[in-house]
């Protein structure tokens, strides 16, 4: 199967075809869903059966039906934050490359120390003070993983300003923001479109994680790291309830990760743009 | 040497205090005032002034924050906001549990993974590694609550072989302590090992596309003798950067395998506090992880190091 002129392997058809399925489902499957979101239909953990086709959650709500919103809410706050991260680290990592001096020298140490905390910690703390509510959970997470991006934007900047076209420009007397536009963005694409795949899918599971913790997304919305958590106690019955949500999380990252292989190996990084976790 | 272990041990000290920094700045000075924030809006302007000086909030930042420092050097990290007991003797047992747990998944899954990771590169492309792929990529994308779960439902639910909930405390023998602890330390082991397979199967691997080990295939040796006799020894630097990187990692996995096991560990007491809010509790427990973090991150470039003969010649 050929995509965007180049063959795809079976891993990535099947890759592509559960984000496909995943996004689709994010997007409109909400107008298909059964019932409302917090809809009470049945009792506790109600068996399967051909009213509600994955029986229901400890309230009786259609774990269909909630795992569809959970979708739009989990993937949804997954690429805001990655989106909001992006934006920031690809700005300051060109910004700090191109200005090299203090600039670069200042973000550089500052991206080291807030990366000296593990992620899931730094986001506790700062929930813990602000309180969680949905943008805080974008901002705090953006800011935190734009780090990441920081390394990797400007580790390629770095590769690109020193090329004769940039120094070209620059003698032309073009500016910092026509030479990043024009000149570095680019010539970067590539790198950063892959880096934006493994990025969502760390974001996704941070988000989930910090759901499953209670610190995310707040009930009674439709989550699916929290409705691990809200349904929990489901498996000490030997109900599958709780494994719903977290398989759809597993497939979800499992399916990213394999259309991230597949673009990692059509364009190998320049070197020394390695960006590790 | 010395000194290049000597200069990384001192930044990694600075990295400490820049750390500890960070987290006043986060805790203490972006929130605006705390005392309002506590006390509510219907507060008089006396309970309030009242209030600030018995947290020091009347005096600048940059007091209180040498005050808090020279306090947790002491061991003293204020009271807990909520019960007003002393945060102390809460973390220490709750961080030796942490510790217990995170060294119990460590000694498990460093063998078998630096172990899986070195067969998975001599059968490069085979079906053994190509297995090995997939279930690691399975195991990297599933988040720590997914493993929890499914070894609760096979070990607990079907089997009843291992009981869900590991709350341990101090009455417990140490056999006890291993048995109740050993389905939180096995999701670990999953989580970490999938991870640590895969970098010690790329640094090998990484060994393998270099000239001296295709010269040692033109002399016709053994692949499993190259692996180990000219690959391997140049791989075991990034090896052991990787293992002490996966232990900080694992130091941080534990707060959502602690949540699902409900193990008093330092993970659940911040989840805790974090969801009541309770600020000198939640600085004191981002402390101690991410001081055993950058500890551990320093440890990792200081064995890199020594593992590199490159290095340990004097320059």
């Amino acid at each position: 199967m050929n995509i965007l002129g180049h063959r795809a392997p079976p891993t990535a058809q099947i890759g592509l075809l559960i984000v496909v399925f995943f996004l689709l489902t994010a997007l409109i499957g909400p107008w298909f869903a059964p019932y409302g979101q917090s809809q009470s239909v049945g009792d506790t953990w109600a068996p399967v059966s051909a009213k509600m086709w994955l029986g229901a959650d400890q309230i009786g709500r259609d774990m269909l039906t909630r795992l569809i919103y959970g979708a739009r809410m989990t993937i949804g706050i997954a690429a805001a934050c990655t989106l909001l991260s992006f934006f920031i680290g690809i700005t300051l990592g060109f910004i700090a490359a191109v200005m090299g001096s203090w600039v670069d020298t200042l973000l550089s140490r500052l991206v080291d120390v807030i990366l000296s905390i593990p992620p899931l910690i730094l986001a506790l703390i700062v929930l813990g003070v602000f309180g969680s509510s949905i943008p805080v959970l974008i901002i705090t997470i953006g800011i935190i993983d734009s780090t990441k991006v920081f390394r990797l934007a400007r580790a390629l900047g770095m590769n690109i300003t020193v090329l004769d076209y940039v120094e070209v420009a620059r003698m032309r007397g073009e500016g910092l923001w026509w030479i990043i536009r024009s000149e570095i963005m680019p010539n970067a694409m590539a790198p950063l479109v892959s880096e934006f795949g493994l990025r969502f899918c760390f974001n996704f599971l941070f988000v989930a994680s910090l759901s499953f913790l209670g610190i995310g997304v707040q009930p009674p919305y439709a989550d699916w790291g929290g409705m691990v958590r809200e349904n929990a106690g489901a498996i000490n019955f030997g109900l599958f309830a709780p494994l719903y949500p977290a398989i759809a999380i597993a497939m979800l990252t499992v399916g990213v990760n394999l259309v991230v292989d597949w673009l990692l190996s059509i364009d190998a990084r320049p070197s020394g743009a390695q960006a590790e976790m | 040497m010395l000194r290049l272990i000597a200069t990384r041990f001192v930044l990694g000290v600075l990295t400490l205090l820049a750390v500890s920094v960070l987290i006043f700045i986060c805790t203490q000075i972006l929130p605006g005032d705390v005392a309002s924030a506590v006390l509510g809006q219907q507060a008089t302007p006396e309970a309030l002034k009242i209030f600030r000086a018995e947290l020091g909030l009347d005096q600048p930042a940059y007091l209180r924050y040498l005050h808090w420092l020279f306090g947790v050097l002491h061991g003293d990290f204020g009271k807990s906001m909520t019960n007003g007991r002393v945060i102390v003797d809460e973390l220490a047992p709750r961080f030796i549990n942490t510790l217990f747990l995170a060294g119990y998944a460590a000694i498990i899954a460093v063998p078998l993974s630096v172990g899986l990771g070195i067969l998975s590169a001599i059968n490069e492309g085979r079906l053994t590694d190509r297995l090995a792929n997939i279930v690691t990529l399975i195991g990297i994308s599933a988040p720590e609550f997914f493993v929890g779960y499914i070894l609760i439902f096979i070990f607990t639910a079907k089997l009843a072989w291992f009981p869900s909930l590991a709350t341990v405390d101090s009455t417990m023998s140490l056999g006890e302590h291993f048995y109740v602890a050993f389905l939180p330390a096995l999701t670990l082991v999953v989580v970490v090992t999938a991870h640590m397979l895969r970098m010690t199967r790329n640094s090998v691997l990484s060994i393998m596309s270099t000239p001296y080990v295709e010269m040692a295939f033109l002399k016709g040796l053994k692949r499993s003798r190259v692996v180990a006799w000219h690959a391997l020894p140049n791989a075991l630097g990034p090896i052991v950067s990787v293992v002490a990187l996966d232990l900080a990692y694992l130091v941080v996995g534990v707060v959502v395998v602690e949540n699902v096991f409900v193990y008093p560990g330092v993970g659940q007491y911040m989840v805790d506090a974090v969801s009541k809010r309770d600020v000198p509790v939640i600085q004191a427990c981002g402390l101690a992880f991410a001081g055993v973090f950058v500890i551990l991150n320093t440890l990792a470039d200081i064995l890199a190091m020594l593992a590199n003969p490159r290095l340990r010649r004097r320059r």
